[in-house]
């Protein structure tokens, strides 16, 4: 199988993984050259690290934020997000002010 | 709260906050403050199915105005005395403690949200891939001290996971570093796209390996897309490939692809 194919096996895998499908327009055949780049499942642990998302069970207590925290000192990495709720904690304001929502 | 919390790691900050704008979905633990009917309560979850008003609670961060969010579905799971079970599927930014409030106000006896448990995000679902605290220590624990990865690698998944929900554009090798840059997507670099792709929508960009070069907002629908020879089809937004991972095919002043 091509190197091209693989990537977009790849793309169709997480895809129907996670429930949806991939219909797609095939506007021209390409190649990609094997000499930069990498099939995502081919980075390094710290790449993996790097560019990975944890699907994360939240423990009841803590907000997001406070779980957000954790991870990244478990990890001793600067940055950290999450998907959870549009709900920034607002400027100014402690976090041991906040109660843990009960989502939004 | 508990549940579905996807994390983005370092890079993968940049593009996690997307997936705050896809479907949810709860399973939530009402308790009436009197005796319900069986009917009456099958009566208030089908009427607050479909588009509901909900103005933001008085402790939340989006601006307090009446709007409304679509409640796609609400099943009752079981029901015991005062307690009901439930599991809803909703638009992003709708309050479930509010719901569980206008709820009890249908049946006339009132009612609050007693839990909470968040089954689904977008792409993230309560899945093998749902992962406790507990299980990402162990596994940051066997690699460092034992060495071994492989539990780590279980734990975490690829950041283009983060954006299976999404239109796709697949972008050959020439375009990448240009995107990789900011530059916006000019039609000769689009291999293939989903057609779902249309003029306004967040897609993901990708190479043909499969990597997420970037989110970006499309300017034509997919069709559209489909029979353009030249110009630009879509403005990056936000970028995770690194500048020089790929050539740079471009020069300044010049379009890629």
């Amino acid at each position: 199988m091509s190197l091209a194919a693989k990537g977009v096996e790849f793309i169709d895998y997480i895809t129907r993984k996670a429930g949806y499908e991939n219909k797609w327009i095939v506007l021209r055949d390409a190649e990609t050259d094997p000499s930069y780049g990498k099939l995502p499942y081919e980075r390094s642990i710290e790449e993996h690290i790097s560019y990975g998302v944890i699907n994360l069970d939240k423990p009841p207590g803590p907000t997001s934020h406070e779980v957000v925290a954790w991870v990244k000192k478990l990890f001793n990495i600067d940055k950290a997000g999450h998907g959870g709720t549009l709900e920034p904690v607002s400027a100014g304001k402690p976090q041991s002010d906040r109660r843990p929502t009960g989502g939004s | 709260m508990t549940g579905v919390l996807p994390v983005g790691l370092d890079n993968s900050t940049k593009v996690i906050g997307n997936v705050v704008h896809s479907v949810k979905e709860y399973v939530m633990v009402i308790q009436f403050h009197g005796d319900v009917e069986i009917g009456k309560l099958v009566e208030a979850l089908k009427y607050f199915t479909g588009e509901i008003y909900q103005r933001p609670p008085l402790r939340s961060s989006v601006k307090r105005v009446l709007r409304t969010r679509r409640i796609h579905e609400i099943e009752l799971l079981d029901f015991k005395d005062r307690f009901a079970l439930v599991r809803a599927s909703c638009d992003p930014g709708t309050y479930m403690r509010k719901l569980a409030h206008d709820i009890g106000l249908y049946t006339g006896v009132g009612a609050h949200m007693r839990e909470l448990r968040r089954t689904r995000t977008g792409p993230y679902r309560e899945d093998e891939t749902l992962v406790k605290l507990q299980d990402v220590s162990e596994a940051l624990y066997l690699w460092r001290v034992e060495k071994d990865e492989r539990m780590l690698r279980r734990v975490i998944l690829p950041v283009e996971t983060a954006v299976t929900h999404l239109p796709k554009i697949v972008i050959n090798d020439l375009a990448v570093d240009a995107i990789a840059h900011g530059a916006s997507l000019a039609a000769p670099g689009v291999v293939r796209l989903t057609d779902n792709v249309s003029a306004g929508a967040t897609v993901a960009v990708f190479t043909l390996k499969g990597e997420l070069v970037a989110l970006a907002k499309a300017l034509k629908n997919a069709r559209e897309i489909a029979g353009m020879g030249r110009g630009i089809i879509a403005r990056t937004k936000r970028v995770l490939m690194p500048t020089g991972v790929y050539p740079r095919f471009w020069k300044t002043g010049e379009r890629a692809g």
